[in-house]
């Protein structure tokens, strides 16, 4: 069984959580948006092969939303971030 | 290309089997092709024969990256049905169904195709209704389907369990009778040899490793064995479509995920139908070897791992113990999980592309098999046409932006 790193409660087991898909982010400007902006938001997505940026959830736990990147292709978690936290070491393996 | 025959069969046996031919031959690649096609899945093969079946076009490579048959199509479930719930969606499985059900005399070849009928269960009242509303829009459209009570799923396939007793208690069901199986090798196989015994190059081990476009226009493909030029090139990658759009600079809404399936031990004839619950979410039947394939749920996540979980394996398992506990001492043999591209609307995207010259045929997520025959000759067309097949027009890539989705997610409901 894999662990993932919670930010907020550490290694558990992937059971324990669920996967939102790739990070993304809603048109900032919801009036000014035109279609393209709000349908690559609803539907398009890089789907990456490699290291991909996520939303994961903790459900069986803190039910906290976070931010991980991942490999695709290993399905290594390379690092766990809060939503909040934009920058600095986070969590996980660093691999 | 040797016939396949009971003649064929005798000749060969007389010595002993030595001098058969091989099924299709392994040429080099050429520095031109009219098209090229990428992945040789059930669909691209597909396309590539219709290519030169149906449209007179021959100069057709092939490329693939691993072995022909080696993605989704040699690791699918095998279950083939038409019953969806949109007119448009109806109509293209169909028509696939109907291809499929001529596909051993057109290819000379035995798919083993087998009309044993794909019942589909509903374990409440409420479920019930769902599911005669169905039933209904599917014989609206033409197709045929039955309504099931649980005596009558209960003559069908002795073994489920219709007391009231049950962990899921037997409502009734639907069945589409022409539904079934067919051998999932053997359709890569003879679309195979039928497209290289028109004159397709089909070379293996050779992945495209870039697109060659010039003014929007598609001028070749880089490959694992060096640059050629072509004219037109189909993508008919599965799991890898993201990656192969994103050479071509655009991308498509699909998520590629890991599903996997698995089979017990051999064991006597025990189920002649394919089962589905959509509310259990799991299904099942019993390959003619006697062992039971069943799956159900994609892992979490997006994955080009081609493996399956613990956790999800232990899911589908528990989810066939709830509906078949008769099964429990069975030992599971092999399990094993494909990459499948997952789009928002659970249809495909097939067609035309941004770039000129360059066409899709991906998005198939968990049930592609059942639409190779249908796939390969609305591509093809589309191909030799560039302009796209009526019975595809629906399923553009276009339709996420002018939000005309075709949401078969109820129907597609159990991955297969
Ligand atoms: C476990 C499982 C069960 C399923 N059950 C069912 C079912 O019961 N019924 C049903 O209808 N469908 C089912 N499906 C879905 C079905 O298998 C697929 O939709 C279908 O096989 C897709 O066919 P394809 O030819 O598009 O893809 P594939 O057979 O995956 O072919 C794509 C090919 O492209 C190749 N490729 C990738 N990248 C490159 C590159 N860069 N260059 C060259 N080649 C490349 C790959 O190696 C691969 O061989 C199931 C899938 C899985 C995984
Ligand atoms: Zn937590």
């Amino acid at each position: 069984m894999q662990q993932i790193d919670c930010p907020w409660c550490g290694k558990r087991n992937e059971t324990e959580f669920s996967c939102g898909g790739e990070l993304i982010s809603r048109p900032q400007d919801a009036l000014g948006a035109d279609d393209k902006a709000w349908t690559d938001y609803l539907y398009f997505r890089t789907n990456t092969k490699g290291v991909h940026t996520e939303v994961w959830r903790h459900t069986f736990g803190c039910r906290q939303w976070f931010k991980a990147e991942r490999n695709t292709l290993t399905h290594q978690v390379v690092n766990t971030r809060k939503l909040s936290e934009e920058t600095g070491e986070g969590h996980g393996d660093h691999g | 290309m040797d016939s396949y025959s009971l003649f064929s069969l005798v000749k060969h046996a007389l010595s002993g089997h030595k001098n058969w031919q091989p099924a299709w031959r392994s040429p080099k690649l050429k520095p031109h092709y009219d098209v090229v096609i990428a992945g040789a899945g059930g669909h691209g093969l597909a396309t590539a024969y219709y290519l030169a079946k149906k449209h007179g076009i021959t100069k057709v490579a092939v490329l693939e990256k691993g072995w022909l048959g080696g993605g989704n199509t040699g690791r699918n479930t095998q279950a083939i049905r038409s019953n969806y719930f949109y007119p448009e969606a109806t109509e293209f499985f169909d028509h696939s169904l109907k291809l499929y059900e001529n596909l051993s005399q057109e290819l000379n070849y035995n798919i083993m195709l087998s009309q044993r009928g794909t019942l589909t269960l509903a374990h409440s009242e409420r479920e019930l209704e769902g599911l005669q509303r169905w039933v209904t829009a599917i014989q609206i459209n033409g197709v045929d389907s039955e309504f099931l009570t649980p005596a009558e799923i209960k003559e069908l396939a002795p073994v489920i369990d219709i007391s009231k007793n049950a962990r899921f208690p037997i409502a009734g069901g639907f069945i589409q009778r022409r539904g079934g199986i067919a051998r999932h090798d053997a359709v890569a196989w003879s679309y195979a040899r039928g497209a290289d015994a028109l004159g397709v190059d089909i070379i293996q081990n050779c992945a495209v490793t870039g697109l060659d476009i010039r003014n929007n226009k598609i001028q070749g493909v880089k490959t694992a064995q060096g640059t050629i030029g072509c004219e037109r090139v189909g993508l008919t990658v599965a799991g890898h479509t993201s990656v192969l759009a994103e050479m071509a600079g655009f991308q498509v809404p699909v998520t590629s995920m890991a599903l996997q399936a698995m089979v017990t031990e051999p064991m006597k004839p025990f189920l002649n139908t394919m089962i589905a619950s959509p509310v259990v979410h799991v299904y099942m039947h019993q390959s003619d070897r006697g062992e039971l394939v069943f799956g159900g749920g994609a892992d979490t996540g997006n994955s080009y791992a081609q493996r399956g979980s613990v956790p999800i394996l232990e899911e589908n398992a528990r989810a066939i113990l709830e509906l078949f506990p008769c099964v429990s001492r069975m030992k599971l043999m092999r399990q094993w999980a494909g990459i499948v591209d997952v789009t928002p609307d659970t249809m495909p995207v097939i067609g035309k592309t941004p770039v000129d010259g360059l066409y899709i045929n991906g998005g198939w997520g968990t049930g592609g098999f059942k639409a190779i025959p249908a796939g390969g000759d609305t591509l093809a067309c589309t191909i030799a046409r560039d302009k796209p097949h009526s019975l595809i027009e629906k399923f553009s890539l276009e339709r996420f932006r002018s939000g005309e989705l075709v949401n078969e997610a109820a129907s597609s409901g159990v991955a297969h």
